[in-house]
């Protein structure tokens, strides 16, 4: 593959071996974005859409539609894994990093996990390391489009490195706390953290 | 666009119907017609008539008036985890 007259053409996905390595255990890679959802994907208008840091902040924050697209955002290109199993290589994303809303809100020392809390009912935990230095962001993109309601837009969270259950689509803001409340899934047995590489799955894992 | 999303987001959501064989297993009995009560509204109905989200990590059923959370179910291996903290009841008979 790879050679000057092979095509590796429009939909096909190039399939080399240093990819071996980027696939996390018990997963398979997959050209298409599958949509998963635990309830309706509800329809936000841009003019009421809000996003808030509360909780361990010594100043809560929200920005609007237009203060959040006027924030300082990247591109970023990232593997995602799904619980499922299915693994997407190389999702090209925009948004904004997870650093630079906390340095707005000036988060509390205490403060060591977030809920992330969406528009519907779900929510999900993270430890506030999982967050920092440029690991985690809001996207409004993908692919260099605006980010579609099924797959979570206006805006939704995206932690590459977990399972894609902790990058709550339709987010709608994050509640710092000093212990850590269970989510939607981590509630009924899904893991606390939900790492790929260790296949941290389900509690106990 | 609005149309797509509206179809894809309509063929994501199935009626309490696609989950009487994961109920089956779990209660031992055909569930789909057995009456519940959503504990947020107040609406009565069968199982049957949920709305059900099967494709993602677990089962959620919704009551098709309000669209509250009525039951998860997570299958984690050999374990089964059961939240019906949404319903008032669910009707068992065998």
């Amino acid at each position: 593959m790879g050679e000057g007259f092979v095509s590796r053409g429009f939909f096909g996905r190039r399939r080399q071996p240093e990819q071996a390595g980027r696939i996390p255990p018990g997963q398979y890679l997959v050209d298409d974005w599958p949509v998963l959802s635990a309830g309706p994907t509800p329809r936000i208008r841009l003019d009421q859409w809000r996003f808030a840091i509360e909780g361990l902040v010594r100043q809560p924050v929200s920005w609007t539609w237009d203060e959040f697209l006027k924030l300082p955002s990247k591109t970023y290109v990232v593997d995602i894994s799904c619980v499922t199993k299915w693994t997407k290589l190389d999702m090209k994303w925009q948004g904004v990093s997870v650093d630079t809303l906390f340095q707005a809100a000036s988060i509390d020392p205490r403060a060591a996990f977030i809920t992330a809390y969406s528009y519907g009912d779900y929510t999900t935990n993270l430890p506030i390391p999982d967050l920092i230095n440029d690991q985690a962001f809001i996207a409004y993109q993908e692919d260099e489009k605006p980010l579609t309601p099924e797959h979570g837009g206006p805006a939704r969270l995206v932690v590459p490195h977990l399972y894609f259950w902790k990058s709550a689509k339709w987010i709608q803001g994050f509640r710092l706390e000093e212990r850590e409340r269970l989510g939607f899934w981590e509630t009924l047995g899904y893991h606390r953290r939900g790492d790929p590489w260790k296949e941290e799955r389900y509690s106990g894992d | 666009m609005e149309d797509q999303d509206g179809d894809l987001n309509r063929a994501l959501m199935l009626d309490g119907n696609a989950a009487g064989g994961m109920l089956y297993d779990i209660f031992t009995a055909e569930m789909t017609g057995a009456p519940t009560e959503c504990a947020s509204c107040g609406r009565s109905g069968e199982v049957g008539s949920l709305l059900a989200f099967v494709q993602a990590p677990g089962l959620v059923l919704r009551c098709p008036a309000c669209e509250s959370t009525m039951v998860r179910i997570v299958r984690a291996g050999d374990v089964t985890y059961l939240d019906a903290r949404g319903a008032v009841y669910l009707r068992i008979e065998r």
